[in-house]
């Protein structure tokens, strides 16, 4: 089965970013298929690769980040929701005149319509929030 | 229908609002914060209890087992792990998220 | 308007938070314009503090903040036109149809566990 996973919260502060990626993980354990983990609302701060959490705890962003390069994942960050909330890549951050870029490897910023897509494509889609 | 209720009854109406909409054959999960529902001798473990004649309940062992209450849990709630809640939502042909 | 190979799901939007408190309302009806282009099944779900999101008569300008309520107005121009709002949160609150800003169809609960029952897709924000 293929499943579409959204992820509403952001690291740290929720167990909504944990548990999605212990459900992840569990899912392709069983061989099933990711078709996108898109993250919303707080959610995209998922995706910044400028954390520096605490050593002798999990690093949420990294292990996303490895997850994805392992799995060939598709971690999608919701773009209006990261413009809100500073979490950019290098186009966006030249589009609108930002000094700066922040987006974690394996991540992409794309538009809402991939959460659409997900919903349609997947055969279940799980939402993990607060 | 897979229904997941992740806050304790105790701090928000998740688990009532959520049990008020289950129906008959469908499976719900305390997971998170919301595994504190599957523990008896509280004021919501008959809640649970009357809800186990007509839907499943389950809970994620793990949150049990981080918030060191996986012993306390209501005769009846089926205890699970990620890759349960993983056949869960397979099992069911759609999965709503209590937030 | 976006190809899905002519799949056609139901996708239901569950709205269960107050407005401006959190954002959760405001970014859950911005998922709501955008399925719109996709040709959906989509409706609506208002229950415990999410009917207050369809309250008449808001006014952010102390606040500062983005009035969105008029946009429930605007769905009906994008075809999405099943808004279901629980009587139950209605009555909890002392609120009526006649307060909302909108025109939904009100249900009771287990109206509502049937509708959810037969969706294909459930976001929760």
């Amino acid at each position: 089965m293929k499943f579409g996973i959204m992820v509403n919260e952001g690291p740290y502060q929720h167990q909504a970013s944990d548990t999605a990626y212990q459900f992840v993980k569990a899912v392709l354990a069983k061989g099933h298929e990711i078709y996108r983990v898109f993250f919303y609302h707080d959610g995209v701060n998922n995706g910044t690769r400028l954390t520096v959490p605490p050593q002798d705890d999990r690093n949420v962003i990294n292990r996303w980040s490895e997850l994805a390069a392992k799995h060939s994942i598709d971690l999608v960050v919701c773009v209006a929701a990261a413009q809100r909330r500073g979490i950019l890549d290098e186009s966006e951050a030249k589009r609108h005149g930002r000094d700066a870029h922040n987006i974690a490897a394996g991540f992409r910023i794309s538009g809402l319509g991939q959460l659409v897509e997900a919903g349609i494509q997947a055969d279940r889609l799980v939402v993990f929030g607060d | 229908m897979l229904h997941t209720v992740n806050k304790s009854p105790f701090e928000r109406n998740t688990l009532k609002s959520c049990l008020a909409h289950a129906k008959p054959g469908s499976a719900v999960l305390l997971m998170e914060d919301g595994v504190y529902a599957a523990l008896a001798g509280t004021t919501t473990s008959e809640l649970v209890q009357q809800a186990m004649t007509r839907v499943s309940i389950h809970a994620l062992g793990p949150d049990l087992e981080a918030r060191g209450v996986a012993k306390g849990v209501i005769d009846g709630v089926k205890v699970i792990d990620y890759a349960g809640f993983v056949d869960l939502v397979v099992e069911h042909p759609n999965t709503q998220a209590w937030l | 308007m976006a190809d899905e190979g002519g799949i056609i799901k139901k996708f239901m939007f569950i709205n269960r938070k107050a407005p401006y408190g959190t954002i959760y309302a405001l970014e859950s009806l911005e998922v709501v314009l955008i399925s719109a282009a996709f040709d959906q099944d989509v409706s609506l779900a208002f229950i415990d503090d999410g009917v207050y999101e369809l309250i008449k008569g808001q006014n952010t300008k102390a606040v500062e903040m983005k009035n969105f309520s008029s946009t429930y107005r605007a769905l009906e121009g994008y075809d999405i036109e099943k808004l279901y709002v629980a009587r139950e949160s209605l009555e909890e609150r002392g609120l009526s149809e006649d307060d909302l800003v909108v025109d939904v169809r009100v249900v009771s609960c287990a109206e509502m566990a049937d509708l959810m029952a037969e969706q294909d897709v459930v976001l929760s924000f």
